[in-house]
């Protein structure tokens, strides 16, 4: 009898889901994600060949052009900054007192030997704006039901031709993600879990990115802290800010 | 008998002196030839050894799987205790740790903001330490086009190409970006030195030189090395040697299991330089084989002229009563005499000009100049265990063959006609 229901119910639910449009999906997942301005703290732990390292982070982000980060610790990273200001990036050492940009192929190079690279944090346009997307099925993710989004690239400036998205049907937070290069190759894999209720917006605590090109066991991006729409002054995002 | 015909060589000098001098001559070519060959087709493998590929290297074995990409997360790591051991249990090296990496490096303006940026090739080694023969092995000093070379910490050199590229110059300073060992991002300032040039493109276009302990400190490598390299003593690549103590090298440090094991490669096991290390081998083999054979042609000739020009002794001697069989062994024994003789001298003096060459060199910098800091200022030749055997087979068995096929005609001549050749 199970096997037979399990079928129906999740044929009913794509029907239901193709229904609402997966650009509608996508939008209120975006209510939940972004916010006009947020200030958190995270932890980055990134498990290496070798051994884990946990790099503790502060982050002031207006919308997705605008975001300051400062790093706490370890003492190596203590005081580095790293400023994004639309497709700008710099990042300021405080032991050589430089503020350097980032550009070209450097984008490419991991976030403080992460799995995440510049390029991964530089893309800030909307997701519907620069993806055409379809539900594709439904799959359990975590005990949680999810519509599976299949998107393609409609711009070619993109660093991932195609995407796969394990979107929750209750809380339009997504589970897992699924990064291709336009050859159809898994680049990244990631998790969102830890989903909370705050501020009356789904957000997922805990991220893990695996760079599938990489050795390693990925990285888990965990925020301690968050808190959304708080007043953040303008000279946070100036270079100035940087070597302060 | 033998007493005997030493005696008679010994005063007939026409028999001895012009026969052992062109022996000893044919001898001599062959073995500093030789020996010129092998060292001019080993200078190739040196270079490539001094530069990149040591005539060993030691790497973790991960590393060393993908080493194309220079994978500085691989590195070796606690090398000051493996060094200990190498320098302990393998004293036919010298051992030096070298870190290759790629980067960027950025030169400021006043402001310090960005003036220009060029991605860059670097390599770290020990530059400042006094026992370390770095330096001369790479034969910076000779490179330098301005400035010194690196005498103090956080100083760097880069190529003339790169510093005209980025309007850079000695004095100035430039900023490495990186990735640490841990694939964090390295920034780190330098303080340009001087400037290289080494003839070729892809070293000039972006090659950067630091002391492997700046480097470290920028790449957040503490008591570790990307490789170490090992280099023979007497400065010479042999492969039989190299492949034994890597296989004994790792017999004895390597694991299976663990893949940030240390592993020892030899050159040949390097890339491509297996391939280049064979065919060396084989075109040193053609090349000496063809000399001689030609230098056995010139022994031949020369046993059978020897042979020739004794006609009407050998007349005399057969009119006299002597046995044909027997002035045709004494012919070979003398020949033989002469050929050991004239090989000993021979190799003596192939071997000491080879000596002369191989430790002064031919100087060769007037045609290399401003084209190769790689290429050395020197050709040298190489003495190796086949020069101290190979000038005897021409020198010994050509003469004898030459004398034995002219001897033939003692048989063909007949005694009734003897004294009509000897009264014409």
């Amino acid at each position: 009898m199970k096997t037979i229901l399990i079928p129906i119910l999740s044929t009913c639910l794509l029907i239901s889901a193709t229904a609402q449009d997966a650009n509608e999906i996508l939008k209120r997942v975006e209510r939940n994600m972004s916010s006009d301005n947020r200030i958190f703290e995270s932890s980055m732990i990134i498990h290496g060949n070798r051994a884990s390292r946990t790099i503790t982070s502060r982050t002031y982000a207006v919308g997705d052009k605008q975001s300051f980060t400062e790093y706490l610790s370890p003492a190596r990273e203590q005081g580095t900054k790293m400023l994004k200001l639309e497709n700008q990036l710099w990042i300021y050492s405080p032991s050589t007192d430089r503020t350097i940009q980032i550009s070209g192929h450097m984008l490419r190079q991991s976030v403080m030997g992460s799995d995440l690279s510049y390029e991964d944090m530089m893309d800030d346009r909307k997701i519907t704006e620069i993806y055409d997307s379809e539900v594709t099925g439904t799959e359990p993710v975590d005990g949680r039901n999810t519509w599976i989004l299949d998107l393609t690239a409609k711009v070619t400036d993109v660093a991932y031709h195609k995407r796969k998205m394990w979107i929750d049907t209750e809380r339009y937070v997504p589970l897992r993600e699924e990064l291709f290069a336009k050859s159809g190759q898994l680049l990244k894999r990631t998790s969102l879990s830890e989903v909370k209720q705050i501020e009356g917006r789904w957000f997922p605590m805990k991220v893990i990115y695996k760079d599938m090109l990489k050795q390693g066991d990925g990285t888990e991006f965990v925020i301690t802290s968050v808190k959304f729409n708080q007043s953040i002054p303008d000279y946070i995002f100036s270079k100035a800010a940087l070597k302060q | 008998m033998i007493k005997f015909l030493f005696k008679g060589l010994l005063r007939d000098k026409s028999r001895s002196r012009l026969p052992i001098i062109v022996v000893a001559v044919g001898v001599m070519l062959t073995v500093f030839l030789h020996a010129y060959i092998v060292g001019f087709m080993g200078d190739t493998i040196e270079t490539n050894a001094r530069f990149s590929t040591g005539h060993v290297k030691v790497m973790t074995r991960a590393y060393s799987d993908n080493m194309q990409q220079i994978p500085n997360d691989l590195a070796i790591t606690g090398i000051s205790s493996l060094l200990e051991d190498l320098d302990r249990e393998f004293p036919g090296f010298e051992w030096t740790p070298r870190i290759q990496f790629g980067g960027l490096v950025d030169a400021p303006d006043e402001s310090g903001e960005t003036k220009s940026q060029g991605p860059a090739m670097g390599f770290g080694m020990d530059l400042l330490s006094e026992s370390s023969g770095e330096a001369e092995r790479l034969n910076l000093q000779k490179s330098l086009v301005r400035g010194k070379l690196p005498g103090s910490p956080g100083e760097i050199l880069l190529s003339e190409t790169f510093s005209r590229k980025l309007k850079v110059n000695p004095g100035e300073r430039v900023t490495l970006i990186s990735s640490t060992m841990l694939g964090g991002m390295a920034i780190h300032n330098f303080t340009i030195s001087g400037t290289l040039f080494f003839g070729q493109e892809a070293l000039d276009r972006g090659t950067i030189i630091a002391d492997i302990e700046d480097v470290r400190m920028a790449l957040d490598m503490e008591d570790a090395t990307g490789e170490i390299l090992g280099f023979f003593l007497d400065g010479f690549y042999n492969d039989d040697l190299a492949l034994s103590e890597a296989d004994r090298f790792n017999a004895t440090f390597g694991s299976v299991s663990d893949e940030f094991a240390p592993v020892m490669k030899s050159l040949s096991r390097q890339g491509g330089m297996g391939t280049y290390v064979n065919l060396a081998k084989g075109w040193s083999t053609y090349i000496s084989l063809i000399f001689i054979f030609a230098m056995s042609l010139v022994l031949w000739n020369a046993g059978l002229l020897g042979g020739l020009r004794r006609y009407g002794e050998v007349g005399i001697r057969l009119a006299m009563g002597e046995e044909k069989g027997h002035v045709y062994r004494s012919m070979i024994i003398e020949s033989v005499m002469i050929g050991i003789i004239g090989s000993v001298f021979g190799t003596i003096l192939g071997l000491s000009f080879a000596w002369l060459v191989q430790e002064y060199g031919i100087n060769i910098s007037g045609m290399m100049q401003g084209s190769a800091m790689l290429m050395p200022e020197a050709i040298r030749a190489r003495i190796t265990p086949p020069d101290f055997y190979i000038g005897f087979l021409p020198g010994i068995a050509a003469t004898v063959i030459g004398t034995m096929l002219s001897g033939i005609g003692i048989y063909k001549r007949q005694t009734a006609r003897l004294f009509k050749e000897l009264e014409a």
